[in-house]
């Protein structure tokens, strides 16, 4: 290069020559150009529609929605709103999502160890469940266990009969329902007590072994006050809870608590489903702890069940947090495949039936996809909060 | 880097500027693709489906050739697109299709606040109740504590709830977001009833495994006029396939057949002179050739034609003409003048 006889200066170079001044402002112009494209997409979509008479806004959130729903549970009515009907969505596909993710970890657990069990007839079961349920598509299973299973249970005249009091059929399990007259409020209250005391137990068991290794039975002591506070507070108050049992009337049942089929058929596939993927993360992170950590703890006398649940599984845990969070994200998503048997989910209610008699498409869209986001970022934040107690605490 | 950036802006913008340039003239649109984009039902027998070769049929796929045969003068330049009930608004509005053909129920909040405009009506129908004849119920007003089946995003799911209401009566709606999906629950008895306009449910009645253990109640519970539909402000494709309708009406009702539409062009009657273009400038003032009903006649045929073929007596729904026989027959079919 040829020499430039002005030597260099060090320090304040011209605020267009620093680096840091020009990265601010290429990410600030960075941003203002989104933003802007943004901005300009939102307006073109309202002028553009406003241009050709469609009607735009929220105001129809407050307008009647006229339609039946069939499983609502919060209370419902054809006279109610179209943004009732958001929320009556919301609520099934939370009670979906939720049972299943309860469901699915459970059976995901269980068969992960199992998975990894010494007795040859269990673990190639496991396996071969593994296998099976995880190669076939969601939709294919969902229509499996709506159409080939619970389709084909009899009619509710010819209802499978559980103790005269429940029943089974085609529309569904049928339950008695608790009917609460007055002083039931003081089985509640005797739950809510049994439940502190209980886990004030727990905690002092806890450190009593911790400070004298001496262990008190808390789980059975625990179990007994929960189930034993509120059937004492149930005879002493006497007997303050009738059941309302369905009766056979025409059509169909009346009275009880219905869960309809969709509901059960959608859960079945959802947890058989996400619990295959379950029992592999569970697997991979049992397999991850060293075999070290087993054989010392066997060698201090530590009986296998014990093993697995003091030493084992919480180590694991720090393998099987993250993948597991995406499970559930992926079933919370996958819950929406509901509209396939006609379970009423926030995509069938709301963006099935009251997107189609309002015909406000980008609204209703729009909506339904921020309530995914928040419910699987909801997951997400509850996960990682979960994952940073569990993860390893370098002292 | 720089130049990336600067680059990309520009087809952001040149994208923004394009979409804000959609409202156009449809009728030159489908002139210059040589192709008529028609939205249809995705799989209703008697109004839309495909056979076992992939050619579609029915009288709302008919309704679609009529204009396609009237505009580019082949009947066969049609792309069918099936949708749902409850995309069928969206793909018109958004451009994917010209003219949505697909058993659509003409109403006031349809009419106003989707953007669009119902054209004509090419089939008064009305919701009706199909049960298992097993259950020994011979009228809807007994219907009292029924499972009732029925398709997402329908005019049907609302007549449901108000006659219901009305009629002091509880029920529970199994909603299903496909017709056949709709007929598949009730053929597996997942609800006692399955409602429906009744010429769709003559249609469903023909798939069920045993035909004849069901049967169509006879309480008819609404008004549904089926017809086409074109978006809002463009008035001339408005006009033309309103038009083609009315023509094939008025065809019918001038005893102009696919038979003998070439005979008719040296007739006498000025009224038939006007359809088949040999006398006025229908066509012209429409945008569209004079002799354009002769090209829609003899291809797809007139009203009375296209109901024989798809949903008359002969056919496996078997429905008779009723409310849908010319005005002079005493239905209500009645086609404004072509003059």
């Amino acid at each position: 290069m040829s020499s430039d006889p002005t030597p260099l200066k060090p320090g304040n170079p011209k605020p267009w020559n620093d680096p840091r001044v020009r990265s601010v402002a290429f990410q600030l112009i960075a941003i203002a150009a989104v933003a802007w494209i943004g901005y300009s997409l939102f307006q073109n979509t309202i002028s553009n529609m406003e241009s050709r008479g469609i009607r735009t806004g929220f105001g129809f959130l407050n307008e009647t929605a006229g339609f039946g729903i069939i499983m609502s549970l919060i209370n419902y009515n054809e006279t109610m709103t179209y943004g009732r009907t958001f929320l009556v969505g919301l609520t099934n596909t939370l009670l979906v999502s939720g049972l299943g993710i309860l469901f699915a970890t459970i059976v995901g657990f269980i068969v992960g160890i199992a998975r990894l069990s010494t007795n040859w007839l269990v673990a190639k079961l496991a396996l071969a469940y593994i296998e099976v349920f995880r190669n076939v598509p969601l939709l294919l299973q969902i229509f499996f266990w709506y159409f080939a299973v619970l389709g084909t249970l009899p009619g509710p005249r010819q209802a499978l009969d559980v103790g005269g009091v429940a029943f089974l059929s085609n529309r569904g399990i049928i339950i008695p329902k608790p009917v609460f007259e007055a002083g039931a409020g003081w089985i509640g209250i005797a739950l809510i007590v049994a439940l502190i005391v209980s886990l004030v137990i727990v905690t002092w068991a806890r450190r009593r072994q911790a400070a004298t290794g001496q262990i008190f039975p808390a789980f059975p002591v625990a179990s007994a006050l929960i189930l034993g506070l509120p059937a004492l507070a149930y005879l002493v108050m006497g007997r303050p809870v009738g059941w309302d049992i369905p009766t056979m009337g025409g059509f169909n049942f009346s009275g009880g608590i219905t869960a309809i089929p969709e509901l059960g058929a959608l859960l079945l596939a959802l947890t058989i489903y996400t619990a295959t993927f379950i029992a592999e993360i569970v697997r991979s992170g049992i397999v991850s702890v060293s075999s070290g950590q087993t054989e010392a703890a066997l060698a201090l006398g530590l009986p296998p069940r014990r093993v697995l649940r003091l030493v084992v599984i919480p180590q694991a845990l720090r393998v099987i947090i993250p993948p597991l969070t995406s499970q559930y994200l992926n079933l919370t998503k996958n819950s929406s495949l509901a509209v396939a048997i006609g379970y009423p989910d926030l995509v069938n209610v709301f963006m099935g039936t009251s997107l189609n008699q309002t015909g406000q498409a980008v609204e209703i869209v729009a909506m339904t996809m921020a309530v995914y986001l928040a419910i699987s970022l909801s997951i997400s934040l509850l996960m990682n909060i979960y994952n940073r107690a569990v993860a390893l605490k370098e002292r | 880097m720089n130049k990336t950036i600067i680059t990309m802006g520009l087809a952001a913008t040149g994208l923004l500027a394009f979409a804000g340039s959609t409202q156009a003239a449809t009728l030159q649109d489908v002139q210059d693709a040589g192709e008529l984009r028609c939205g249809v039902s995705n799989g209703l027998p008697g109004f839309s489906q495909p056979d076992s070769s992939g050619n579609w049929a029915g009288i709302d796929v008919d309704t679609c050739r009529a204009v396609a045969a009237a505009v580019l003068g082949d009947a066969d330049a049609v792309e069918f697109i099936p949708l749902t009930a409850a995309e069928r608004f969206t793909a018109l509005q958004s451009g994917e299709i010209d003219v949505l053909s697909r058993n659509t129920t003409w109403t006031t909040t349809r009419d106003a606040s989707l953007g669009l405009n119902f054209t004509g009506t090419n089939y008064y129908d009305g919701q009706g109740f199909l049960i298992k004849t097993a259950l020994g119920v011979d009228s809807a007003y007994d219907l009292d504590g029924a499972a009732v089946c029925t398709q997402a995003g329908t005019t049907t799911e609302l007549n449901l709830a108000d006659f219901f209401r009305a009629n002091d009566m509880e029920y529970e709606a199994v909603v299903f977001d496909t017709s056949e999906a709709s007929a598949q629950g009730f053929d597996n008895n997942r609800c006692d009833v399955l409602t429906s306009d009744t010429s769709q449910l003559a249609a469903l009645k023909t798939q069920l495994t045993d035909p004849d253990s069901a049967e169509i109640l006879p309480e008819i519970i609404s008004k549904e006029p089926l017809g086409p539909v074109v978006r809002q402000g463009d008035d001339e494709w408005f006009n033309v396939v309103k038009w083609v309708l009315f023509g094939q009406i008025n065809a019918e009702e001038y005893g102009i057949t696919s038979d003998n539409v070439e005979e008719m062009e040296s007739s006498d009657n000025p009224s038939v002179q006007r359809i088949v273009g040999t006398s006025g400038n229908m066509g012209e003032i429409l945008g569209l050739d004079d002799d354009f009903m002769v090209d829609v006649i003899s291809q797809v045929g007139n009203y009375g034609e296209m109901f024989e073929r798809n949903v008359g007596p002969d056919t496996p729904l078997g429905l008779n003409r009723g409310n849908n026989a010319l005005w002079t027959d005493g239905g209500i079919l009645y086609a404004p003048p072509f003059r």
